[in-house]
């Protein structure tokens, strides 16, 4: 190591994993049960264990990297962008020629290039474009995204495939956990979401405050700042000037549109402060983006992946806030899920007959002692099975109530249906929403069926 | 936690998974609880609900209002509702397919209505935002104007304004601005 090239050269494989390889192979007092120290289990881990990042932005650079200097050598990384100048500050993974391409394609490769023996799969697609079962071979989803609805999404796809026993308890195999990094500024959380153990994104969603939104008549009337300016532009004056196009806030153009009309209007109106970045960020909801906040957010997630996938610690439990704005505060928070939950629990086993009709369910759910609900409309999946009310539908969903509920599920053994209506509790009739696990009698060799006989 | 070995041995089991339930589409959480909204609405009787694409697309709907007192009597109002698949975390979009002479309702069919904005909770539901445009009709507010010509006259000369919705409603001018008929 006496020239200055060797010193710059990666480390020797061996050295690189040295430090990993201590976790891994050595027993200790807060491992999982089911954590067997071995000197092989880092080959395990990166020959066995596939992984999925979604996103490939702030976090999802970061992450990338971190998993991949944490022995996962199967990883997919998934986005729908493409790289903006905006992002090389941060985004440490692309270059100034890389602006214009897939994030995912480019984070692949840098990646791959830098950390031997790691191969990462890029989809430059939607999360929604994949098909469901595309998710299904992966061991851990990693998020790294930035909205509400991907992680929402994400989240139901995840516990899509969770499955219960006859006794509410999930079935290992189908359990697949999730790790959800989440950056704003100088604030960040990274939870750790098993499905049918800790609580899942929706089981939480509450906690997510209201976006801000202006009031149309103020930005309309009496606009105050530069905010309500570009607001004006984008919601009322877009339409008028252009009716019938829609605003894409990808097109520079359009943004630039936007930008000179927000511009005109804050002289009007005495008011200061327009720029063209303040009129991207107000638009598109951007929040300014801190580098250190993603790198420890990041690092913080791939670790409870690790652990999560190894066992070889205990993972936190379960819902880790950071805050560097003030000091620096990090606190783990135990939430509890939602027995209720329409995503991740377990809902009402219901047992039917193939000859049943929709009417005997609907009957069966006001007569069932767990629901006792009262005029319940039924779906199942988007179709809608019967509705009691507006009039509309009750005449279009009417002929299905003489039909077996077992052709309407179009014959699989066992389905997920969901039921509104009115339930008591404490005595009280309040409306309610429910999960049915419908299981047909004597049909297949449904999980529950075994489950029951044994 | 997960047990490597038992990842080995598991590729398999997810084949046979695979064969009992096939994936199917997913409903979301908002669809859901708009599939609650709708079996429990109870609709004033001045306004009917209509689902242009079918029993099964809830996520965008119709709701016609006919005012029964107020200015805009015997008038028939088209409202649009886009649902996002985050309801109710977000509101849904709502805007005014037939052109209005109205002080909280732009030319361009933006509805000038608190709890559709900045006033958005979760726990309001499509009812709420139906009973929230039936008050529109009822008591115009010159307070909070997207029209502000409108909310002018009717601030300043309510016989003027009543007059120019009349007007409106039976398919003419206001100053410049033409209004299809819907009476």
């Amino acid at each position: 190591m006496a020239s200055p090239d060797a010193e710059q050269a990666a480390p020797t494989e061996p050295a690189r994993w040295r430090d990993l390889d201590m976790l891994l192979s050595r027993p200790g007092n807060l491992v999982a049960a089911s954590f067997d120290p071995s000197p092989t289990l880092r080959d395990l881990l990166g020959s066995l264990v596939e992984v999925l990042v979604v996103g490939a932005g702030g976090l999802g650079c970061e992450l990338l990297k971190d998993l991949a200097l944490s022995g996962f050598k199967k990883l997919h990384v998934i986005d729908m962008d493409t790289i903006d100048v905006s992002n090389l500050n941060r985004q440490f993974l692309f270059r100034v020629q890389d602006v214009g391409k897939s994030k995912a394609e480019v984070a692949a490769n840098r990646v791959m290039e830098r950390v031997s023996g790691v191969n990462i799969v890029p989809h430059f697609c939607r999360i929604e474009d994949k098909e469901i079962e595309f998710y299904s071979q992966f061991h851990i989803i990693v998020l790294g995204l930035d909205s509400i609805e991907a992680r929402s999404y994400i989240n139901s796809v995840a516990c899509g495939f969770l499955e219960y026993d006859s006794n509410d308890n999930p079935l290992e195999e189908t359990v697949k956990p999730m790790v959800d990094g989440g950056t704003e500024g100088f604030k960040g959380h990274a939870r750790v979401i098993i499905p049918g153990t800790t609580p899942c994104f929706e089981c939480n969603i509450w906690l997510f405050p209201p976006q801000v939104k202006f009031p149309l008549c103020t930005l309309a009337e009496t606009p105050r700042t530069a905010a309500h300016c570009i607001e004006y532009a984008h919601l009322i004056k877009w339409d008028e000037v252009h009716p019938g196009k829609p605003f894409d806030a990808d097109d520079a153009e359009h943004m630039q549109w936007i930008y000179s009309e927000a511009l005109k209007r804050a002289e009007l109106f005495g008011i200061s402060g327009v720029t063209y970045s303040l009129t991207q960020g107000v638009v598109k909801n951007i929040i300014p983006a801190i580098a250190s906040t993603n790198a420890i957010i990041s690092a913080a997630c791939a670790l409870e992946a690790f652990k999560l996938i190894s066992g070889c610690s205990k993972n936190v439990s379960n819902y880790l806030t950071y805050n560097g704005l003030e000091g620096t505060h990090i606190k783990v928070t135990e939430f509890v899920r939602d027995k209720d939950c329409l995503v991740c629990g377990p809902g009402t086993l219901i047992e039917l007959d193939t000859s049943s009709t929709l009417a005997e369910f609907i009957k069966m759910l006001e007569e069932h002692p767990k629901l006792r609900i009262s005029k319940a409309s039924v779906t199942h999946e988007g179709n809608n099975l019967y509705m009691q009310s507006p009039e509309v539908l009750e005449q279009m969903t009417r002929p299905n109530l003489s039909l077996p509920m077992f052709e309407l599920l179009k014959e699989v053994p066992y389905a997920t249906v969901h039921a509104t209506g009115m339930a008591e509790n404490n005595g009280k009739k309040v409306s309610s929403l429910r999960k049915l696990r419908v299981a047909f009698k004597g049909v297949g060799a449904s999980k529950m069926d075994t489950a029951e006989s044994s | 936690m997960i047990n490597l070995f038992k990842i080995k041995g598991q590729k398999k089991d997810d084949a046979a998974t695979a064969n009992g339930k096939p994936a199917a589409k997913k409903q979301s959480p908002g669809e859901l609880r708009l599939h609650k909204d709708i079996a429990e609405l109870n609709l004033p009787k001045t306004t009917k609900i209509s689902f242009p694409n079918g029993k099964d697309d809830l996520m965008n709907f119709e709701t016609t209002i006919k005012p029964d007192e107020g200015y805009y009597v015997g008038g028939k109002f088209v409202f649009t509702f886009q649902v996002p698949p985050v309801y109710p975390h977000e509101p849904p979009k709502v805007k005014c397919k037939t052109k209005v002479y109205h002080p909280n309702i732009d030319l361009e069919g933006n509805v000038c209505l608190n709890i559709l904005r900045e006033d958005w909770k979760p726990v309001l539901n499509i009812n709420t935002i139906v009973y929230g445009l039936n008050l529109l009709f009822s008591q115009p507010n010159d307070e909070d104007p997207l029209n502000h010509e409108a909310a002018a006259v009717l601030r300043d000369d309510p016989k003027k304004f009543e007059k120019n919705v009349q007007r409106a409603m039976a398919g003419g001018y206001v100053g410049e601005t033409h209004f299809p008929r819907c009476v």
